[in-house]
């Protein structure tokens, strides 16, 4: 089943993916248009863990003039970063390259700790998209990639969806795409992650205990872009979700676009 | 003097306002029970633990030359931020296990900011509005010489963020930076740090990231650690005391295959 997070009449509740539609909590069936969407994610009693991965799949290594590394490049966020299906994410006035990023990310769905790669995906609740936009103007040498980089208010959209993982029965084998005002600039197959999910969880998971809720984004493949204001970038995953964004500038009101 | 502002309590998770009539940096877990009513404190927030990187004028002179040698090319700009993520987080008096294989932990001593208000691009002027208080922690890490991308598996293992015992609101001689921050691994001073010494201030450092990026209320900001982070090893106790701020006591432990402490 997918799930999403929505306000919907001045209310937060979950509603569920019904023939295109939503169902609501109470019932009710409404258009996409009709409810503001939030990450896909239950509140957490604790500040949500939220992994990301550089570098993880080797044609986007070699478009940065990287070469694959030998071990997981991971960096962490908050969540801060996150916002819904159809929100807006702001350029900064002086910014040359603000580019977007497809990511299959995974939501843990039980505490999990040094786990074995074979048990990996009974830790798996479920999946999303992740848009993990990134500003190359302001990328600095230290602690890379650097928060004023990867870890801005709104610019990692996540949703719209949480896809059951049962839904989903061989994650390392989707196609994943970025649109950018229709045209699309970016495609690529979670089969060509250098490190596949199991692997990282078993990875994360022999020094750090994630709970349920944390995040795990899995990288992207090649093809970047700059994006503008007024573009809209939808990175969507087979059978995962087709994830809508619009970049505005800086000085804009921040406003839902639903 | 009285010293106030509020723990957690270990025994109903709840806050407590706390007043002490001693300077706290004195306090140990004994006496903490004995004069707080809350028993052990545990870690006194739960927002995100927020840590900056190479913010001590002397921490990021002892670099020299490398700063502009690859690879890091050119010095700072922004501040270097970097996430304690809740795994991490120990309670003040706490054991902290070590994994084997790893015989040193590097001891990054920190004051740390906590927010009251969610702060998203505030001036230095008023950033000081949004602060509810301070604490301490001691951000332990697998000791690696590089800030050019330090493995997330050498800063975020389980039980390596020691935060507490409580949260103090803001007197003048912490809004000033005219305060020491002292560690001592068995009893042993290995590290002073003057918060005068630092490259941005806090309300500098609040100024510089909620530029970008919002904190909220209960958030933690450390100010930074000073050069020479000592060195720790299991079986050890480490202490992160500062006047007025008191002191945040643990010890390093290892666990053997039954699950006992091991000598």
């Amino acid at each position: 089943m997918k799930h999403a997070r929505v306000i919907h009449q001045g209310t937060v509740q979950w509603a569920v993916e019904h023939d295109g539609r939503l169902r609501l909590a109470n019932g009710l069936v409404v258009d996409e248009t009709d409810v503001s969407w939030l990450p896909p994610l239950a509140p957490m009693p604790r500040p949500r863990t939220i992994i990301a991965l550089g570098l993880n799949y080797a044609d986007h290594a070699k478009e940065l003039a990287f070469k694959a590394p030998d071990e997981p490049l991971i960096f962490t966020k908050t969540e801060t970063a996150l916002v819904g299906h159809r929100s807006t994410s702001r350029r900064p006035a002086d910014v040359t390259f603000m580019h977007y990023e497809c990511e299959l990310t995974v939501v843990i769905g039980r505490t999990a700790r040094r786990v074995r790669r074979d048990d990996a995906y009974d830790f798996v609740g479920g999946y999303t998209v992740a848009n993990d936009y990134a500003i190359r103007d302001y990328l600095e040498n230290y602690y890379r990639p650097n928060f004023r980089v990867k870890n801005r208010d709104g610019c990692t959209p996540l949703g719209p969806w949480l896809v059951d993982a049962a839904d989903i029965p061989d994650p390392m084998k989707l196609d994943l795409r970025t649109f950018v005002n229709g045209t699309q600039t970016q495609s690529g197959n979670t089969r060509d992650m250098v490190f596949d999910i199991p692997f990282l969880i078993e990875y994360l998971t022999a020094f750090m205990t994630l709970e349920p809720g944390d995040l795990i984004l899995t990288g992207t493949p090649e093809g970047l872009a700059d994006t503008r204001p007024g573009d809209e970038v939808v990175t969507e995953i087979d059978r995962v979700g087709r994830l809508v964004n619009t970049i505005v500038a800086d000085d804009e009101p921040v406003e839902s676009h639903a | 003097m009285d010293y106030s502002g509020w723990a957690r309590s270990g025994r109903d998770g709840r806050v407590h306002p706390v007043t002490l009539g001693v300077d706290p940096a004195g306090l140990g877990s004994a006496d903490w029970d004995a004069c707080w009513q809350g028993g052990l404190p545990a870690v006194p927030t739960g927002g995100c633990v927020y840590g900056v990187a190479l913010n001590h004028v002397d921490e990021l002179a002892a670099l020299g030359a490398a700063l502009g040698e690859p690879p890091y090319k050119a010095p700072p700009k922004a501040p270097i931020l970097y996430v304690k993520p809740s795994n991490t987080w120990s309670g003040p008096f706490a054991d902290i296990v070590v994994p084997d294989g790893i015989d040193t932990v590097e001891v990054g001593a920190s004051v740390a900011l906590v927010f009251g208000r969610d702060t998203t691009r505030v001036r230095a002027c008023s950033a000081w509005q949004h602060v509810e208080g301070l604490t301490l922690v001691a951000d332990l890490s697998v000791p690696s010489p590089s800030f050019y991308r330090p493995p997330v598996r050498f800063k975020c293992l389980d039980g390596f963020c020691p935060i507490g015992p409580w949260v103090v609101q803001p007197h003048a001689a912490l809004q000033s930076g005219s305060v020491t921050l002292e560690v001592r691994v068995d009893g042993s001073l290995l590290q002073s740090v003057s918060l005068h010494a630092l490259v941005r201030d806090a309300a500098k450092l609040i100024e510089d990231i909620s530029a970008f990026m919002t904190f909220r209320a209960g958030d933690v900001l450390m100010l930074g650690s000073g050069p020479g982070r000592p060195m720790v090893r299991p079986g050890q106790r480490v202490s992160v005391s500062c006047a007025g701020l008191g002191r945040l006591e643990n010890r390093l432990i290892r666990v053997d295959a039954s699950g006992s402490p091991a000598p």
